[in-house]
């Protein structure tokens, strides 16, 4: 029966298309609006490494100032080390894996031999990490790989390049054993990186989630030999000591660590050794605020930082509550279309139809609206997101409809048509035949 | 075939009782033609609902092919009355977006006969009633006359033990009238049951038997039937 019932709702939608197209457009509006702004709050919050995320760990220690927390308001702890705790763990070597790092900001000088179009000197974005930042959060590359540990030590003039900064320099070939001149300084190119853009830039929230990867990755070793300043976040409680080493001496935050940890295991022995480390430094006279230290992991991270924040939440509930007037509005189209048929279901129950097969005949004639709307929703949830592209370009990587998102959109769409076509259906099978088919 | 006893029905407000039928016996026999008359507001139509099972009744007994409806769920009732009844209305109540075969097969839908044995049934339906070159046509494009046609073959196609009809010419002209009347004559002739609903004392004088209703109650009825016709058979387009 289930055949005949689609056909004949099917038919139905033929039988008023205007009636039909205002049912189908709600519906659509609805579930675009919704499905827009939950794609979006969907990648913002899923694990942009979900194959290792509990394995990888920020550091947070607090030495801030004693007086006043880091923040106040929602009793976090700060987000960055000081370069003497960021190179003091480092030096330490207790995890699998670490990783100290910022961003700099790295002059291009173009050399302009590769035979292509001139290009001009320009600005870039960088990272100054370590060498394992690779084999931790994992970025593909084309060509090469990264520099070693060797040339951590040695602070060595190395380089990865990203795809984009290799497309503009080297046309996108081999540039392995190149050289590239940053700020009057010659690196050595080791690794190109293929495409990479996590949803997410989940290894360092502190100027923004939605930021892509830098351009460049030198060794943080020769980032501070070179004396490359941080052009991310730098936060201080009291006022430095004037220069570069007495920045550096400070207690101001302004270098994201990350550790990799294999085991629940390894990752509460890390922490004891942070603690250990904090009461070693009480000792020293830093660390003036009670015990605290963190190793959240990169989901815990996201959520701590809130990188899906409150608007975005505040966003999603007001999209569904549109969906729900939307339907609300379905269920008056539908009660409206099912009462023109009274006549009909009248008939039918007289030629043998029972209740329940007529409930279950307009409960699929719903769910054809609801298919037929999801489809169109669809579309419009497509047009949605290529808006939200172009208003936000930082939302790109997060605005793409995958499979399961399609494949929500239609369930959404037919549960909710279903749903809202469960009262106009209840009420029209409560039709009495015998008094219909005298009005007919 | 139809037995009713000491049947009664109460339509209730909450300002007033009105008693549409009171101590209604009827008994219809298979192959009997009975034309049920009387004035306008005396029960003729809630009868017809009660013994098509389309309404409940409120106190006797109805036996229908001999079984007990009383107590039946809405399952149980829909079931028997697509498989005992085939109705006949004045204003024909064919759906109006669905061509003349798909109009015939809603009832046999509900019965659960598969595509091959539907189809045979429908054209034999159609052929009985002259109609079979216009299966797919809509009703808007046939005479009142012939949508009565489509709807007695929609009775027909699911070999009902009854038929029960609701001024099947009330809506047509003398002509069209006099071609649907001959054709439930000839379908008695076969042998089948028909229970006609009817105020045109013209009409009910070609049934095998009459009753007379009024103010809820068999006031006048014929105790043996008239016979007419070659006899009782099973009409051959829609034999099961």
């Amino acid at each position: 029966m289930f055949g005949y019932y689609l056909s004949l709702g099917l038919r139905s939608l033929r039988r008023n298309p205007v009636l039909t197209a205002l049912m189908v457009f709600g519906i659509a509006l609805g579930i675009a609006a919704s499905m827009t702004s939950l794609t979006v709050f969907r990648l913002m919050g899923s694990d942009p490494i979900p194959w290792k995320s509990d394995r990888l760990h920020v550091v947070q220690l607090d030495n801030w100032d004693v007086n006043q927390a880091y923040d106040e308001e929602k009793g976090r702890l700060p987000d960055q080390l000081s370069y003497l705790d960021a190179t003091a763990l480092i030096a330490a070597g207790r995890a699998d894996r670490q990783v100290a790092m910022y961003k700099v900001v790295l002059p291009v000088q173009p050399a302009n031999d590769a035979g292509g179009p001139e290009v001009k000197p320009y600005l870039m974005l960088g990272r100054a990490t370590y060498s394992d930042f690779f084999p931790m959060f994992e970025p593909p590359f084309r060509y090469g790989g990264p520099w070693s540990r060797e040339q951590d030590d040695a602070k060595a003039r190395v380089t990865v390049l990203t795809q984009t900064t290799n497309e503009k320099l080297f046309g996108g070939a081999d540039s392995t054993g190149k050289t590239v001149r940053f700020d009057g300084v010659d690196y050595t190119v080791v690794g190109v990186l293929d495409r990479w853009q996590p949803r997410i830039k989940y290894f360092d929230l502190t100027v923004g989630a939605l930021t892509e990867p830098e351009e460049a990755f030198i060794p943080f070793t020769t980032a501070i030999d070179l004396r490359a300043q941080s052009s991310g976040n730098n936060s201080c409680f009291k006022t430095p000591a004037p220069g570069w080493d007495g920045f550096l001496a400070s207690d101001c935050i302004w270098i994201q660590f990350w550790v990799q940890l294999g085991t629940p295991a390894r990752e509460a022995e890390y922490k004891n050794f942070l603690d250990a480390y904090v009461m070693e430094q009480k000792k020293l006279g830093r660390f003036e605020r009670p015990l605290a230290t963190l190793l959240p992991d990169v989901n815990e991270w996201i959520a701590l930082q809130e990188v899906v924040s409150r608007d975005v939440e505040i966003q999603v509930g007001l999209a569904f509550a549109f969906l729900a007037v939307c339907l609300v509005n379905t269920v008056g189209l539908l009660l409206a279309k099912f009462m023109r048929k009274r006549g009909e279901i009248g008939l039918r129950r007289a030629l043998g139809a029972s209740r329940g097969q007529l409930f279950m005949q307009h409960l699929i004639e719903a769910g054809v609206v609801g298919i037929s709307g999801g489809i169109v929703g669809l579309a419009l949830t497509g047009l949605g997101l290529i808006g939200v592209r172009a208003l936000y370009s930082e939302f790109k990587a997060i605005t793409e409809l995958d499979w399961t998102m399609v494949g929500v959109t239609l369930l959404l769409s037919v549960l909710s048509a279903t749903l809202a076509g469960l009262f106009p259906t209840w009420h029209a099978c409560r039709v009495q035949p015998a008094s219909q088919l005298k009005t007919q | 075939m139809l037995k009713m006893n000491h049947l009664s029905k109460v339509y209730r407000t909450h300002l007033i009782e009105t008693h549409a039928l009171r101590d209604f016996s009827i008994h219809v026999r298979e192959g009997e033609f009975v034309a049920v008359t009387g004035p306008s507001g005396s029960g003729k139509t809630t009868f017809l609902n009660i013994a098509g099972l389309l309404e409940a009744f409120t106190g006797g007994e109805y036996f229908l092919d001999g079984v007990d409806v009383r107590g039946m769920n809405d399952a149980a009732r829909s079931r028997l009355r697509n498989e005992k009844i085939g109705f006949i209305f004045q204003g024909f109540n064919l759906i109006p977006d669905l061509n003349l075969f798909d109009n015939v097969d809603v009832p046999l839908r509900y019965r659960g006969f598969n595509a091959a044995e539907r189809r045979r049934r429908i054209e034999q339906a159609l052929a009985r009633v002259g109609l079979s070159a216009r299966m797919k046509h809509y009703p808007s494009e046939l005479s009142g006359g012939q949508q009565q046609r489509v709807a007695i073959a929609r009775a027909l196609a699911g070999s009902p033990k009854i038929l029960l009809a609701d001024e099947p010419t009330g809506n047509l002209d003398t002509q069209m009238a006099r071609g649907v009347m001959q054709l439930l004559e000839e379908l008695h002739g076969e042998g089948a049951t028909i229970i006609m609903v009817t105020h045109d004392p013209e009409l009910a004088a070609r049934a095998q038997r009459n009753v007379h209703v009024i103010d809820g109650q068999v006031v006048d009825i014929e105790a043996e039937p008239r016979m007419r016709g070659p006899g009782i058979a099973v009409p051959q387009a829609v034999q099961a």
